[in-house]
């Protein structure tokens, strides 16, 4: 399959749909928008996909938890079309608030066998108790996600209240033995954050900024690789402008790497 | 409210103390208010309060719900205080405010059960707070209650532990609305005595009697004398009856200043057509006309924003509102209300344009200023500080903006002791909108057609905001409304807002849009009633929130995220079965007619039934006098410049309240969703507030979207025009800087005054509004959009309980918003290579009145208070020639950085550029020069630039004519070296810089 079709969720509050789809459209996948509640009168559209993605935003507002309450909508409505859709050689992606929505509908992080639907790990209120935009430094750790294949490290915002990723300490563990913690915050020189602000820029336990889950193929980040997708996205942007006029802000950013690793898959 | 039986009360904690991060933040605020005691701990517990009667295994369902188990604990109907608390505190909604938690877990229940609430079943929410101290005196609460709630919207109810737990808990609170059943429609009398009719006017119609038999009003009509007689007349004549109370609060609505604008559109002195006719739409005419085929208006001050040609598909939409009372009295309220009131303007534009920026600008006193004022007299009804305001208003557009997925990208903070009384608060949108839809329609023009439907969706009405329109034209006293206030609902109006401008719009679904902001449907519906002649309405089908509001209330009601369309009955069914697929509540409640005639029936009883003309034109004209009022200038007497510490001097302007790193707003609020930002709010890797954002629309295409502001509050108290004139140069030069051509660069303007019935005001009103004329005219800057807001007063007692007024200083914001033809002509302020050049562009000035610097200098103590010297003036036409070349050097990309000099002058624009990336820099000023006035001076019309070595010479051809200064150049360490006469006169660094730049806001 050359080109795979992308579903991007959108709805009661999801406001990165268009972004994301462009990024994927530009690497040359099919998308298609789809809300919520279409979706729910008519889930078989979600085997024509070979990627679901949830986008960022703020579903329901955040209100009881980000994520939650969509995540207890699709839970009621959704869930063996989203367990087929996983038991398929397929990719999900969940993006900030869609990355709280996939850890509150348990698909991330899972549990052994590829058995899914409990919530393992928490996303909650950011150290700062503070909404941050801003970019941040990630280092991709030993990992299998297919979307991180040749990604050692990445420059890229984030833009939440609620980021600040928990787990028990034996979740924890387990985490790190399956290979499931998928990016870390660092600071600019690429020494782990240990917690500290603004480098870590929501308190996440061990720096934890992404996990994966099903061999690679689920996939959560609270950063928005969307929004690093070309030159112009980057914060020097208009310094390398002054340095170089002719720079082109079409090339790519370090965010474009995350879609064309999910297209390729694909190929 | 009182206690019930039929309820159940669900806490939702964080299990480990330690992820409590809400608690743990609070007891360091709380222990840095002088308490009587050390707080040791604050748990934080999230309660759902449910009314009806539910089994014990509904309501773990309803937990497991609500809670998340990895990290939360939750008890039902039990009590456990967290940690060793002594005191609890809980602090819960009163009926009828907008509780969105609970709305969104009344979603997530309905989700999970399949079915809604039951009519007599419901959940609310509230926050306990369980606090860790030695005996909390009373004075002790009060000042924790004033920090986490508002009297007006929020119940506070303490208990110790001892009662809290031999009471099983917090008391089982169940805030519904319940109304007196039965309210009628009434008649008015108006032939009543001009002492009866003036309190009418004043304090609003007769309600009742109360216990007392005191006369109990409903509140302002704000009509006057005049007004009154002309609508007596109108009945008696016309219609030969008595108005109802509902045709008298809808014409009280459609006549209020904040519709009308009565006094821009009032004749003043010998301006026939008045202010606004006169000054700025005349503005705009002139240019259009001096433009022809270049003109790049579209729609202008005829639709709920401005719009101008984007490229040869898409127009751009801007406006700007303010929402300063409601944020006098609840600032997260009314700030939250606003930004996502001021979204709908946007969406309301044409058919409906797509919000893709905000803007904000929070004008407030000091947040040190802890002097007291009160409302009442003898120390009653405490004002907000100015911190509290300030914080309250941050968190209102945050949540408004990034609940929305609108980026805010730009704005600003602006300090002056006039804003203590109240707040200014602008916050603005710009939509983007295709020119044409796919059905071939110009989608900035539309029309109800006689027999369309009048369709209102989105929120139910309530009591909220009754009067806010007729409220807002009055000065703020004790006798202010709640009702008055308001919590915005980002997350309903987001769901309509894109079914309407992602689906409805391009299926051609409806002839006409348009917002539901102040006066509610009696405005919208009779505004867009206009369209086709008439429009007839069955009150009893609105939506409500609860039984038993008036009909006269259902009509004004401005209870937010509605809008009002205009629907072809045949498109109804296919618009209602899309809206309800995306939860979007929308509702039949009558038709367009063209019957000339605003018709309103209630049940079947007409209770509104009079001439459109007679509601939209038939208040009385008024002419209004001016008197010049007397200059306050005056010449200052300054010490000598050689024995000012300038070094310290030059630190200290970084950490002014003005001119302090404000990045703590500014990172709070997403600017990078929607993908398209290219100028971030803040510049550099050290991450400094920019004056400018661009951002980019279309990803496949290259044009940007620039935005700006200005204003000049403190040139204002001395000179409203230089104030207009400086702040539109400052908004356009902004833009310049980063890339917007002079030709594609469009103004809106928001008076926000003071005392507007005082004749020097009313003069002082006129001159800003000549400068705002004369200069548009001479840059060819068109107003598209624009906003007044008149009584910008606070009339109370001090804290010795002396009668005190405070009017905010007469302020002009001008806000600018341009098209870049391709974002690679984007450059920021920062120095970014050593050994670049650095040269000062323009010419004129050393004038300090209204300045950044007088008022260091104040502070300091080395000038008197009463020293106000002279405000720069300045001749816009002798601009036009510099920016020219400069916009041409621009589009090269010749510059390496751009900054224009505004507050703070030269020093705050070099500082800037090397705080930016780090890199020093080297300036010789001119020996002419007084050292600290070239340098803390803020005459317009100039730019500080930075130019690659071998681009110096041929700059300084270019610009020889319109003024051109070399000072020096980048260095390559971090020192800033400021030479005069071949002597060092300043030295410091970037990082002495830095720590001013950012301390002043460190604790926000």
């Amino acid at each position: 399959m050359a080109q795979p079709k992308v579903l991007l969720l959108t709805g009661y509050g999801i406001n990165c749909e268009e972004e994301t789809a462009h990024a994927f459209q530009a690497c040359g996948a099919r998308t298609a928008i789809v809300h919520v509640n279409d979706l729910i009168s008519a889930p078989q559209q979600l085997s024509d996909g070979q990627i679901f993605v949830v986008p960022g935003g703020f579903s329901y507002g955040d209100d009881t938890g980000s994520g939650n309450a969509l995540a207890n909508k699709m839970r009621h409505t959704l869930w063996e079309e989203l367990m087929a859709f996983v038991a398929a050689d397929r990719l999900v992606l969940g993006i900030c608030n869609g990355f709280q929505v996939l850890v509150n509908l348990g698909l991330l992080p899972g549990e052994a066998d590829n058995f899914f639907g409990s919530r393992r790990v928490a996303l909650i209120a950011n150290s700062t108790a503070r909404y941050e935009c801003r970019w941040v430094n990630l280092l991709a750790a030993e990992t299998d996600s297919v979307f991180l294949r040749d990604v050692s490290s990445l420059s890229l915002p984030v833009a939440h209240g609620e980021g600040r990723f928990y787990a028990p300490a034996e979740t924890l563990l387990e985490l790190k033995q399956n290979r499931q913690i998928a990016l870390r915050y660092v600071d600019a020189e690429e020494h782990p954050a240990q917690g500290s602000f603004p480098a870590n820029p929501n308190g996440s336990l061990d720096d934890i900024a992404a996990l994966c889950a099903g061999q690679g193929r689920i996939f959560g980040l609270m950063p928005h690789p969307e929004r690093a997708f070309r030159l112009s996205h980057m914060p020097n942007w208009p310094e390398l402008l002054a340095l170089d006029s002719d720079s082109d802000w079409r090339q790519p950013g370090p965010g474009r790497i995350i879609f064309e690793n999910a297209v390729n898959y694909f190929s | 409210m009182k206690k019930t039986t039929t309820g159940h009360r669900l806490e939702i904690f964080y299990r480990d103390a330690e992820l409590d991060t809400r608690g743990r933040l609070l007891q360091e605020k709380l222990n840095s208010l002088e308490l009587s005691t050390v707080i040791e701990e604050v748990r934080l517990s999230e309660v759902y309060t449910l009314e009806g009667a539910f089994s014990q295994a509904r309501l773990q369902e309803v937990a497991g719900l609500l809670l998340n188990p990895v990290v939360h604990d939750s008890i039902i109907d039990e009590a456990r205080p967290l940690g060793l608390a002594e005191v609890v505190l809980e602090v819960g909604f009163l009926p009828g405010v907008t509780d969105n938690v609970a709305h969104s877990a009344a979603e997530t229940l309905a989700d999970a059960w399949g079915t809604p609430f039951a009519a007599d079943q419901g959940i609310y929410s509230s926050t306990i707070y369980y606090i860790k101290a030695a005996t909390l005196t009373a004075e002790d609460r009060r000042l924790i209650g004033r920090i986490l709630a508002n009297a007006l919207i929020q119940r506070l109810d303490w208990k110790d532990r001892s009662t809290y737990v031999a009471d099983k808990g917090m008391d089982c609170i169940i805030p519904r609305v319940r109304l007196e059943a039965g309210k009628k429609i009434s008649l008015v009398d108006l032939k009543i005595s001009e002492a009866e009719l003036l309190a009418l006017g004043k304090e609003g119609i007769v309600d009742h009697c109360d216990e007392q038999g005191n006369i109990v009003r409903r509140g302002p009509l704000a009509l006057d004398l005049p007004s009154l007689a002309a609508i007596a007349d109108y009945f008696a004549t016309v219609e030969q009856r008595q108005p109802t109370d509902l045709e008298l609060e809808a014409l009280a609505q459609t006549w209020s200043e904040h519709c009308k604008h009565t006094i821009f559109a009032a004749s003043i002195d010998d301006l026939e057509e008045g202010l606004y006719k006169t000054y700025i739409k005349g503005a705009t005419k002139k240019i259009r006309q001096e433009r022809g085929a270049e003109d790049i208006c579209v729609s202008v001050f005829v639709d709920n924003s401005g719009a101008i040609i984007f490229d040869d598909d898409y127009l751009i939409t801007d406006k700007v509102e303010t929402h300063n009372s409601p944020s006098a009295l609840d600032p997260f309220g009314g700030s939250i209300t606003g930004i996502v009131g001021v979204n709908r303007d946007t969406v309301g534009f044409g058919l409906g344009a797509k919000p893709i920026i905000n803007r904000y600008g929070f004008c407030v006193a000091d947040p040190g200023d802890y002097e007291p004022l009160y409302r009442s007299p003898g120390g009653g009804n405490q004002a907000l500080r100015p911190r509290r305001i300030l914080d309250g208003i941050v968190d209102g557009v945050r949540v408004g903006g990034n609940c929305s997925g609108i980026p805010t990208t730009q704005g600003f903070l602006s300090f002056h002791p006039g804003y203590k009384g109240k707040p200014l608060v602008f916050v603005g949108t710009v939509g983007l909108i295709p020119r044409k839809t796919k059905a071939g329609r110009l989608s900035h023009e539309k029309a109800a057609m006689p027999g369309d439907y009048i369709v209102v969706l989105g929120g139910r009405v309530g009591l909220d905001g009754i009067h806010g329109a007729t409220f807002s034209s009055e000065a703020l006293t004790g006798g202010s409304p709640a009702t008055a206030v308001q919590i915005g609902d980002p997350i309903t109006q987001k769901k309509f807002s894109d079914a309407i401008v992602k689906e409805a719009r391009q299926r051609n679904l409806y002839s006409s849009i348009t917002d539901n902001g102040a006066g509610g449907i009696s405005c919208s519906v009779a505004e867009m009633a206009r369209e086709c002649g008439g429009c007839r309405v069955d009150l009893e089908k609105v939506p409500v929130k609860y039984p038993g509001m008036a009909p006269w209330e259902i009509w004004i009601s401005e209870s937010q995220e509605r809008m009002t369309l205009a629907v072809p009955c045949e498109k109804w069914p296919e618009l209602e079965t899309l809206l309800s697929s995306r939860g979007v509540e929308a509702t039949v409640i009558g038709e367009f007619t063209n019957s000339g005639r605003c018709q309103v029936s209630y049940q079947g009883e007409m209770v509104m039934d009079m001439e459109l003309e007679f509601l939209h034109n038939g208040l009385p004209a008024k002419h209004l006098l001016t008197k010049p009022r007397p200059s306050l200038e005056n010449e200052v007497s300054l010490p000598e410049s050689a024995d000012l510490p300038l070094a310290e001097f030059f630190t200290k302007m970084f950490g002014r309240l003005n001119l302090a790193s404000h990045a703590y707003v500014s990172t709070q609020y997403d600017f990078e969703v929607q993908g398209g930002s290219v100028l971030k709010p803040q510049v550099g890797r050290n991450q400094v507030d920019g004056f400018a954002t661009v951002v980019q629309p279309l990803p496949e295409s290259s044009k940007g979207v620039a935005l700006s502001q200005s204003l000049y509050p403190a040139i204002s108290d001395l000179d409203t025009y230089a104030a207009a004139a400086t702040a539109i140069d400052t908004a356009v030069r902004n833009l310049l800087a980063v890339g917007t051509p002079l030709s594609h660069i469009a103004l809106l303007d928001n008076f926000c005054w003071c005392s507007s019935d005082d004749p020097e005001r009313l003069w002082q009103l006129k001159e800003c509004a000549r400068a705002c004329y004369e200069t548009a005219v001479c840059y060819g800057t068109p107003f598209i959009s624009g906003k007044d807001s008149m009584y910008n007063d606070f009339s109370g007692f001090d804290s010795r309980d002396q009668a005190v007024t405070i009017s905010v200083p007469p302020t002009i914001l001008i806000s600018s918003i341009g098209v870049v033809p391709d974002i690679s002509r984007v450059r920021s302020f920062a120095f970014v290579k050593p050994g670049d050049l650095i040269y000062l562009l323009g010419s004129g000035g050393s004038e300090i009145g209204g300045s950044e610097y007088l008022a260091l200098l104040k502070d300091e103590g080395l000038v008197t208070n009463e020293a106000r010297g002279r405000v720069p003036r300045f001749k816009p036409a002798d601009q036009l020639s510099l920016y020219t070349r400069l916009q041409r050097w621009v589009a090269a990309g010749h510059f390496r950085s751009l900054y224009p000099l505004a507050q703070g002058g030269l020093a705050l624009a070099a500082g800037k550029g090397t705080l930016a990336e780090g890199f020093g820099c080297e300036l010789e000023i001119p020996e002419s020069e007084r050292l600290d006035l070239f340098l803390f001076n803020e005459y317009p019309g100039r730019f500080l630039v930075s130019v690659s070595p071998e681009k110096g010479s041929m700059l300084e051809k270019e610009f020889v004519e319109s003024g051109v200064t070399r000072l020096g150049r980048v260095r390559d360490d971090e020192e800033i070296v400021i030479i005069q006469n071949g002597e060092i006169s300043l030295q410091t660094t970037v990082s002495t810089l830095q720590t001013a730049y950012r301390s002043t806001f460190a604790g926000f």
